[in-house]
């Protein structure tokens, strides 16, 4: 599929202020997404996946700052615009889906306004047209009784439902590009079967690109077109999901491969990796999973791999890559 | 392996009397528990697993049924009665923070359940803090530690040192490892065996992750609206699983396929599960059985073997 790339993360370097200490959440972070691609972005927590994307549209917490890059959205880069022009775009051309939908949800307006809002704020349509797309929207979301449904609070509904209003919120106003940060992470796999089947709809009728970040390989591997993995702020590995699954080359994704635990692994001895993911109060100089890596030697302690690519759209950064490929561990 | 039953659960029930109305938590749940086994329960968001956790721990009582813990009807027992046995069954959350509170630090959250149970001097409690803490592989220093200055991973070993402290026979788990990366999960879950296998501990794990639950449990229930539907040892239950929902429960799980063309459709279960006020007549789970005949509709499945120790309550069961 050759297509424009849609969202093109440039070098994004950002931190954080924590006490005494600089956080480096994002550590020269580049990637694109293209006009209808599923793209998924794995990583244990605080590897910096939510930070990546929510800063490339403008939202970063007062204690945080973008020191470097671009986020170029459809030729325009999002990091150069105003707070009201970034408004304009988030809920417009980009749509976002958080992962608490409770705190995201607002608990004191009916969620039939809240879905009409978000297209009244955008001037997305008329007022007629919103309540009749706010309907339709909560039908296709899998909502039963959406005229009735329309009057209720978000603590009405359950979870799953509460995060298919979410995406009915983010769809309302046909973004070309929706980023959904673990949307199902919190959902029984019964209801996170049916948000990704939705997701996966929309996806197709409308051409969408969806960014999502999920801990769960099973996820990100059925239903992603690429799959990028984050540690300690920066890319390890960027694979379409059929060289993730066969040719994984960095020994962190090998690592989170054999951690996952399946039906029929009852016989199975555990591998996990040891340790746990730092947070990152130096800026990187070495490669940043050499405590934890089976293959680290002096030359990965001294310096820092670069992303480069061993096979077509394959990129990895480790020094090691080859042999990782080969199969050493 | 001692074959000693420490846990008897018979035809248990509870229902919570909300605004008025009858809540189902839990329906009649039986079950066995030997000494040094697993006894895993899944089953979807509200579907009573925490519910029957805590009946069998009497942090709530039960409407209906018996509990009867290493041959002792517990069931009627008064907190003062309970309390010698309270020692002997910890739990363990999801959230060890809730239960921490922030201005303690580690090693005096650790001591703290000693202090309670009036157990050791003063020394002897920091001497087995140490222990613990080394034993859930956390290093010394985080005696000194506040909750928030830990991460999730570290704060669920606390979790478990807490509960190890007064050296139990029992202990749930109550979605021990949910929320934490798969990475530390796997870390958590391989201390959780190697503590059961030193210490003979009898474990009732609680998760809606099957493949975990699967992996760690001698005998696997499997809830709907606090209804066992099934109820196996796990290698059987997992292999040939009988009951429609939990074959819907086993298909929902995305695996990671081995190439592409190995990718899962997404196939979603139509609709969403019934009000616990107001379960449907019939089988409860027929509004979203993909197998449902008349019968279903109006007449209710008694649980019944289907081979050995496998049971299952649906009416085309073989
Ligand atoms: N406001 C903040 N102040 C200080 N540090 C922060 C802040 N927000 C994020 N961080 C740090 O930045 C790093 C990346 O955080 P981020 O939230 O992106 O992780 P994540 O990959 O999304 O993790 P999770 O899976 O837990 O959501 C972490 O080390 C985190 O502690
Ligand atoms: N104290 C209570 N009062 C009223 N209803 C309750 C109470 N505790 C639980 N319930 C209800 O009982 C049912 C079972 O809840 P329970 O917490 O046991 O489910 P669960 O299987 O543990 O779910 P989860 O996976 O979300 O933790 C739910 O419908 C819940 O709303
Ligand atoms: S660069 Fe070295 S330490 Fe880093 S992942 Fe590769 S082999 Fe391991
Ligand atoms: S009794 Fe009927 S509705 Fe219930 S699980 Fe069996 S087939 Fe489905
Ligand atoms: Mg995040
Ligand atoms: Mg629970």
């Amino acid at each position: 599929m050759v297509s424009q790339p849609l969202l093109s993360i440039e070098d994004l370097r950002v931190e954080f202020d924590r006490g005494e200490d600089t956080v480096y959440a994002v550590n020269g972070v580049s990637f694109s997404i293209a006009e209808g691609e599923t793209l998924g972005i794995v990583g244990e927590s605080g590897s910096g996946k939510s930070v990546t994307l929510m800063s490339a549209i403008g939202l970063i917490r007062e204690n945080g700052r973008i020191r470097s890059g671009r986020a170029l959205f459809q030729g325009t880069d999002l990091l150069k615009l105003s707070e009201r022009q970034l408004e304009d775009i988030r809920g417009r051309e980009i749509g976002v889906v958080f992962q608490d939908p409770m705190t995201s949800l607002n608990p004191v307006m009916r969620i039939g306004d809240q879905i009409m809002e978000a297209m009244l704020a955008h001037h997305f349509c008329s007022h007629r047209e919103a309540f009749e797309r706010t309907l339709q929207l909560l039908h296709e979301m899998g909502i039963p009784e959406p005229r009735a449904r329309f009057r209720n609070y978000p603590h009405e509904f359950s979870g799953g439902m509460r995060q298919r209003i979410m995406m009915a919120i983010a769809l309302a106003c046909e973004p070309q590009l929706l980023i959904a940060d673990e949307p199902t992470t919190a959902l029984d796999v019964t209801v996170q079967m049916q948000i990704l089947a939705l997701l996966e709809e929309q996806r197709r009728k409308r051409n969408m690109a969806v960014a999502i970040i999920t801990h769960d390989f099973g996820v990100a591997t059925n239903f992603c077109d690429r799959i990028i993995v984050l540690y300690a702020g920066q890319i390890m590995e960027v694979a379409d999901t059929g060289a993730f699954i066969r040719e994984s080359a960095h020994p962190y994704t090998v690592g989170l491969k054999h951690s996952i635990i399946e039906i029929g692994h009852r016989a199975k001895p555990l591998k996990p990796i040891p340790g746990m993911a730092p947070t990152v109060t130096e800026m990187p100089r070495s490669c940043s999973f050499a405590p934890r890596c089976p293959l680290a030697t002096e030359r990965c302690r001294n310096e820092l791999p670069q992303l480069r690519e061993i096979g077509p759209g394959h990129w990895v950064a480790c020094h090691r890559a080859e042999e990782v490929l080969a199969d050493v561990i | 392996m001692s074959s000693e039953v420490l846990l008897e659960v018979h035809e248990v029930s509870k229902r919570f009397r909300v605004q008025g109305r009858d809540l189902h938590a839990v329906e009649k749940v039986s079950f066995q528990l030997q000494r040094g086994q697993t006894f895993g329960l899944v089953g979807e968001s509200g579907s009573g697993k925490s519910t029957l956790g805590r009946l069998v721990l009497k942090l709530l009582e039960a409407t209906e049924g018996r509990i009867v813990y290493q041959g002792k009807d517990i069931t009627r027992f008064t907190q003062k009665q309970m309390r010698p046995l309270r020692q002997e069954m910890q739990i363990i959350f999801q959230d060890p923070m809730a239960s921490m509170s922030p201005r303690m630090t580690i090693g005096m959250a650790i001591e703290d359940a000693m202090i309670i149970h009036r157990i050791g001097t003063k020394e002897e409690r920091q001497k087995r803090v140490d222990e613990l803490l080394e034993r859930v592989g956390l290093p010394r220093e985080v005696k000194w530690a506040y909750p928030h200055e830990l991460s999730g991973g570290q704060l669920q070993r606390v979790g478990i040192a807490r509960a190890l402290s007064l050296r139990p026979k029992l202990v749930i788990c109550d979605e021990p490892i949910s929320a934490l990366d798969v990475s530390i999960q796997v870390q958590v879950i391989q201390l959780l065996r190697e503590l059961q296998q030193d210490y003979d501990l009898t474990y009732i794990f609680i998760s809606h992750n099957l493949a975990v639950v699967e992996y760690l449990s001698d005998v696997v229930a499997v809830l709907y609206l606090g209804e066992v539907v099934e109820q196996a040892p796990a290698e059987e239950l997992f292999s040939r699983p009988t009951h429609p929902y939990t074959q819907v429960l086993i298909q929902s799980i995305l695996k990671m396929p081995r190439s592409l063309e190995e990718r899962q459709v997404l196939t979603p279960i139509q609709g969403e599960i019934p009000s616990p006020f107001d379960p449907p007549k019939g089988c409860p789970f027929h509004p979203r059985c993909p197998m449902a005949v008349d019968r279903c509709r109006t007449t209710k499945p008694e649980r019944r073997l289907i081979g050995p120790n496998h049971a299952v309550a649906c009416h085309l069961a073989t």
